[in-house]
């Protein structure tokens, strides 16, 4: 594991996050747990047309897990469900450290958590956010 | 102690001066010696113990069973019929509670305590659940000791069974064993001890401390994984039905029936883990080698370094007591706005072993309000240069997460 793993954009979106409040108009909630480490999210969207209008989420959990969730509700607010849900299996692709250059760089800062490839323990914690996503979207 | 002497006896430690090893809680790093009794075993005396009629499998059986001598010399036990060898401390523990628990009946009470690891409270939980008895808490001080007190408030004329660690997985104490092993004798209970943190680093004597049943692993001495031991009373252990039924634990079977082999082959099932035991017995040799007073002694000193470097890093909490000694080298902590996995990642990078999460304590966690922690372990064979660099990592840690000082 290299010791930069926490680059900037990590710590930043762990430090402050853009999203990490609670979302009052929201009509779609999930909740996602790690039960073996404890990261534990609730994510939030407003879905209005088929369009992710609006997200949030709360919660606690390591540096990985809050910032991939603030990362992956940066990329997918304003997409429409069919595009976020592609953009999720690219994450997923990324970590498996099947996807191509081109796949990462659609994640734009997503994309920063490429070395949790090579970190089994990490994968849990990097994928709970889009997971709880997937899930979301499967309801609509 | 030699300690750069003592290092070399250890092929991982030889192989890998780079990482500093604090997680021998976890598990311990094994010497060479328990390594090659193993091997030897397997390339010597290799047949399947007590069984055959040929002098192989005769010499297979005598390796097992001196294995088993040492352990009761070990532990100050009267008999080695009153040695279960099992695959750690985890099946020992339900070995207990499945077979000393039939006994109980709805409405009796099994006392634990909140510090126990999962392998010391979901036994009885499921015992409790199955046999419709009460399971009782005992709860820790804020710097996480029993008292007396708080003990004798959870037994009553219903309690059966005492189950508690010796020394906490999590925050190092130690309990009394002693004191509540008499308190549950006298309201008519077994005491069982879980001395997983225990027996590797203190002297441990059954007799002395007057428990029923006494259960350990032999991974966290520098015994192989798949070795444990499960010590009781003979008189216990012989009211006591099978834990599992199969080969070499019989004396007769008939189509419909059995009836059990004599202590201690009743509690041990299908070809047992001959080479395991082998290589228990050669740590066991190895520890009483370097001297169990010179172990403590070590041990303790590290303990007060470590404890000393980590108090001295701002942000840092270690939880339980603030006494460097109550520790006995186990040290959990959290760092203010760090997730424990961050920590351990760093410290990873920087070529260091640290465990964090809820160290199969979930409850101790909740009473501690805490969701986990990170945890260091030291044992004899850490050095005080490593200890330099585990503070000075944890120290950066905040600074390398994002935060400005």
């Amino acid at each position: 594991m290299p010791s930069s793993f926490y680059r900037e954009i990590i710590n930043d979106h762990n430090l402050r996050p853009a999203h990490k409040k609670s979302l009052p108009g929201a009509n779609r909630t999930l909740r996602g747990v790690n039960p073996s480490c404890g990261d534990d999210i609730t994510l939030q969207l407003l879905v209005e047309d088929g369009i992710i209008k609006d997200g949030a989420y709360t919660g606690d959990g390591c540096a990985i897990s809050q910032a991939s969730a603030d990362m992956m509700l940066d990329l997918v607010i304003g997409r429409p469900v069919a595009e976020a849900e592609e953009l999720s299996a690219l994450f997923l692709s990324m970590i498996r450290g099947t996807a191509t250059e081109e796949d990462i760089e659609r994640l734009e800062e997503a994309g920063a958590l490429i070395d949790v490839r090579h970190m089994p323990a990490r994968v849990k914690c990097a994928v709970l956010g889009w997971h709880t996503l997937d899930g979301l979207l499967a309801e609509v | 102690m030699d300690i750069a002497s003592v290092r070399s006896d250890f092929p991982l430690l030889a192989a890998r001066p780079d990482l500093a090893y604090f997680d021998s809680a976890a598990t311990a790093q094994r010497p060479a010696c328990v390594l090659e009794a193993a091997r030897r075993f397997y390339e010597e005396t290799n047949a399947n113990p007590l069984r055959g009629l040929y002098d192989l499998s005769q010499a297979a059986t005598d390796a097992y069973e001196s294995a088993r001598e040492e352990v009761r010399r070990f532990l100050g036990a009267a008999e080695s019929g009153e040695i279960i060898f099992t695959r750690n401390a985890t099946e020992s523990l339900n070995l207990v509670a499945y077979s000393c628990g039939q006994h109980l009946s709805p409405g009796d009470e099994i006392v634990v305590s909140v510090l126990e690891h999962h392998s010391n409270l979901l036994p009885w939980q499921q015992l409790a659940a199955r046999a419709q008895a009460r399971l009782r808490l005992v709860p820790v001080t804020a710097d996480g000791r029993i008292t007396e007190e708080a003990f004798r408030k959870e037994l009553s004329c219903r309690t059966r069974i005492v189950a508690m660690a010796h020394v906490s997985n999590v925050l190092g104490t130690e309990n009394d064993i002693r004191l509540f092993a008499r308190l549950a004798h006298k309201a008519g209970a077994v005491f069982v001890c879980d001395g997983a943190q225990s027996v590797p680093h203190l002297p441990v004597n059954v007799r002395n401390l007057d428990v029923d049943f006494l259960a350990f692993s032999g991974h966290k001495m520098g015994g192989p994984m798949g070795i444990g031991v499960l010590y009781g009373k003979k008189e216990l252990l012989q009211a006591m039905p099978p834990f599992l039924t199969g080969g070499e634990m019989i004396e007769y079977v008939t189509k419909t029936s059995a009836t059990w082999a004599e202590l201690p082959h009743k509690f041990e099932a299908g070809t047992v883990n001959a080479a395991g035991a082998v290589g228990l017995a050669a740590a066991i040799r190895y520890l009483n080698g370097l001297g169990w007073d010179e172990i403590v002694r070590r041990e303790e000193e590290l303990s007060e370094k470590t404890f000393e470097a980590l108090t001295a890093i701002p942000h840092l909490h270690i939880l339980g007591s603030p006494a460097a000694a109550d520790h006995h080298g186990i040290f959990s902590f959290t760092i203010d706005g760090v997730h424990p996995h961050d920590i351990a990642e760093i410290a990873n990078a920087d070529g260091i072993c640290l465990r964090a999460g809820h160290h199969c304590a979930q409850v101790l966690m909740q009473e501690l309000h805490v969701p986990s922690t990170a945890r260091v372990s030291v044992s004899f064979l850490n050095t005080e240069d490593e200890i330099g660099r585990l503070a000075k990592c944890l120290a950066s840690v905040r600074e390398r997460m994002g935060y400005a000082e």
